[in-house]
């Protein structure tokens, strides 16, 4: 029988066997986890295997160069896909990259991928995009995998049930060189979205209000599992942008269950796995979900129903509106450091205190990066585009898709005719305006709808605004001008 | 990997709560492939007034004058004293390169975000934690003591006051004995080489598609 105890946020759930000892289910992050423990240290530290190492140009270079100096090998090379994203110019690239430090860390990557024979998606292969974009796009990323990357956004590929999570670039040596992590085990969140989200209300949304309710040290320790019947409906792009901003909550891990969903994605894919293997691995895959008597460390409900369209506000993606929502007054806030903090975005953001968020103009519009890049977000967009024209205090409203098979595929829908009727720029896939490593970047001052994951200070260029929003909501503001409810338009 | 083993250092106090790894790094300077030369960029955009690029002669821009890292009284501080998820953000290791760069030897918050935590640990940087009152008190000490300095001795596992007040802090026994020891963990990876073939060759029974 089943019993669930209930104390503050700590839901426990636990099988009274008929010897009576309690053994508790396991977390869908404990299975990963127990499947890829190659030793186990008395300290609670483990050494973990890992099964796909993603890698890109930006935080690889000196883990090439350690080994190198250590005279080691990569351990499993046909572990490894590598790409250039963060530095590759969305614009021009007839020319190749001409920032000669850009040019050199790219070349850089190409010659260690040559030289120790990693596969590589070169700048011009239409396999070429965002990392996170492209690992699952090929069937790279597998349920029940274990993901890395020198990337702290690995937490998208959580979305198939694997556990993913970013590292530093010692640790991506370390995989490179052993195929093993030293890890402690993190603790066990659910976070269950339950019920249907409304009309217009997309999987950006449900992940910035899960994070204006934890905050962005809400999830630190935790492996999060996302789930609820607003998660179930979405398809694997939508949960590939939820898990994708668990580490914006403070999770280096999201997670979601794998269902046929998952399963009708993987299929085919030039990495899955074909013939008698396919059938293996589905059937292996069908484990891949929590028990119902696991235990969780920690537990929340969110009401699918109440969630609106979300808009940030602020320099941390904690800081976010409902679309109806005003700028907070820090005249009301009773915690002095937050009264603080609240003070120091709103002159950041150079916004007032108590304004409508709709009454907020915008200057540039970006639709891109590894959170909102993909096919469903790019036609998200355009069916709002579709018809309208970009405003004309606009001064750039772009368009950059995840990857060069996305680019494609939303090309033969005719998806960039409407754009650039529009008045929308249509570019090249890369990371492009999300970090601003490249030539596509926010001035000072200037103040941008993104569809990206990160609002902090300077994170699209020195003084820069970011506001973070869905893709229908970005596209929304390009076309008003101003930040609107895309469901009223 | 440098030893950490007990440090005596100039207490700098960084008073902001979620410090993210883009402000104590831009993304301009992560185009290097080096691991060093970031220490004059460390904290760029709050530290200078003129934007920055890589390649400049950083010496020659003009130093915010309301930034604490700027006051002539913390000039060579290396115990960073900081608030709460310090790090958080991306997972870029140039963050952690710029703190040592710079001398930065120990980070004292309440707490961290995890793969700067990770990271940190990597390069000989020690990142400790003290609950928030000890932080509280250590912030107003500093602030009001020029030439304020600290001891964190790891062996002993104390950060020690100039009055002589010691506050203990936790770390994991793996972590502490690398540091102590400046032991390039990889190197004790591969003493388990064995296990992890073992383990993959029954996980290529098991699941042979994932190989």
């Amino acid at each position: 029988m089943n019993f669930i105890y209930s104390y503050g946020n700590v839901i426990l759930c636990a099988s009274i066997m008929s010897e009576g000892l309690v053994v508790a289910g396991k977390t869908l992050y404990d299975k990963v986890w127990d499947a890829h423990v190659v030793r186990q240290e008395a300290d609670g530290t483990a050494l973990l295997y890992i099964d796909r190492h993603l890698v890109h140009e930006v935080t690889s270079p000196q883990a090439f160069e350690g080994l190198r100096l250590a005279q080691r090998q990569p351990w499993r090379v046909n572990s490894m896909v590598a790409v250039p994203d963060h530095n590759v110019p969305t614009i021009g690239l007839e020319h190749g990259i001409t920032d000669p430090v850009a040019r050199l860390q790219v070349e850089t990557l190409d010659a260690n991928c040559r030289d120790f024979g990693i596969t590589e998606f070169n700048i011009g292969d239409i396999r070429q995009g965002i990392v996170h974009v492209i690992g699952p796009e090929q069937g790279a990323t597998l349920p029940g995998m274990t993901v890395v990357c020198g990337d702290s956004h690995t937490s998208t590929h959580g979305a198939f049930g694997a556990l993913a999570h970013g590292i530093g670039t010692s640790e991506v040596e370390h995989v490179m060189a052993t195929q093993c992590l030293i890890q402690k085990k993190m603790k066990n969140m659910l976070i269950s979205v339950d019920g249907k989200v409304g009309a217009g209300v997309t999987a950006k949304d449900i992940v910035l209000a899960i994070i204006g309710e934890i905050g962005t040290a809400g999830g630190t320790g935790y492996a999060i599992e996302f789930g609820g019947e607003a998660i179930r409906d979405l398809s694997m792009e939508g949960r590939m942008t939820v898990c994708n901003m668990a580490i914006e909550g403070g999770a280096r891990a999201g997670m979601i269950a794998v269902d046929d969903t998952t399963i009708n994605y993987v299929k085919g894919r030039p990495y899955s796995p074909k013939a008698e293997d396919w059938e293996a691995a589905v059937a292996a895959w069908q484990d891949l979900h929590s028990d119902v008597d696991a235990v969780f460390d920690r537990v929340m409900r969110l009401d699918a129903a109440s969630i609106q369209p979300q808009v940030t506000w602020g320099t941390s993606p904690e800081m976010v509106l409902p679309v109806d929502g005003k700028t907070p007054d820090p005249a009301k806030e009773s915690d002095p450091v937050k009264a603080s903090g609240i003070r120091a975005a709103l002159k950041y953001m150079g916004l007032e205190a108590n304004t409508p968020i709709t009454d907020v103009q915008v200057d540039k519009v970006f639709i891109g990066s590894c959170t909102n890049s993909r096919i469903e977000d790019i036609r998200a967009a355009a069916a709002v585009a579709k018809g309208r024209k970009v405003a004309a205090n606009v001064k750039l409203a772009m368009v950059v898709p995840g990857s060069g098979l996305v680019k494609q595929q939303a090309e033969s829908e005719g998806l960039d005719k409407i754009f650039i009727e529009a008045g929308f720029e249509w570019r090249a896939p890369g990371c492009s305006m999300c970090l601003a490593m490249n030539a596509d970047r926010l001035e000072p001052g200037e103040r941008c709808a993104s569809t990206s994951n990160r609002n902090f200070e300077g994170r699209q260029g020195q003084g820069g605004r970011t506001h973070l929003v869905s893709p229908a909501m970005a596209a929304a503001a390009a076309v008003t001008g101003h930040f609107a409810d895309v469901r009223t338009l | 990997m440098e030893k950490f083993t007990v440090h005596t250092g100039l207490v700098i106090p960084l008073d902001r709560s979620n410090v993210d790894t883009d402000a104590i790094i831009p993304k301009q300077y992560l185009k290097s492939i080096q691991r060093t030369g970031f220490g004059p960029t460390l904290f760029d955009d709050w530290r200078y007034l003129e934007p920055g690029e890589p390649g400049m002669d950083h010496s020659k821009r003009t130093p915010n004058p309301d930034f604490v890292l700027n006051a002539p009284r913390f000039a060579g501080a290396s115990v960073l004293l900081a608030r709460e998820n310090f790090g958080c953000g991306s997972s870029r290791e140039h963050a952690v390169w710029a703190l040592t760069d710079y001398g930065i030897r120990a980070v004292i918050a309440p707490s961290y975000a995890d793969i700067f935590f990770n990271n940190s640990f990597k390069n000989g940087l020690l990142p400790l934690t003290l609950p928030a009152e000890v932080i509280d008190q250590l912030f107003v000490e500093a602030q009001a003591t020029e030439g304020y300095q600290l001891t964190v001795n790891l062996a002993e596992q104390q950060v020690v006051t100039p009055s002589g007040a010691a506050f203990a802090f936790s770390i994991d026994d793996f972590r502490k004995y690398c540091l102590l020891n400046g032991l390039d963990d990889i190197g004790l990876t591969l003493q388990h080489a064995d296990d992890i073939r073992v383990y993959e060759a029954k996980r290529q029974q098991t699941a042979p598609w994932l190989f």
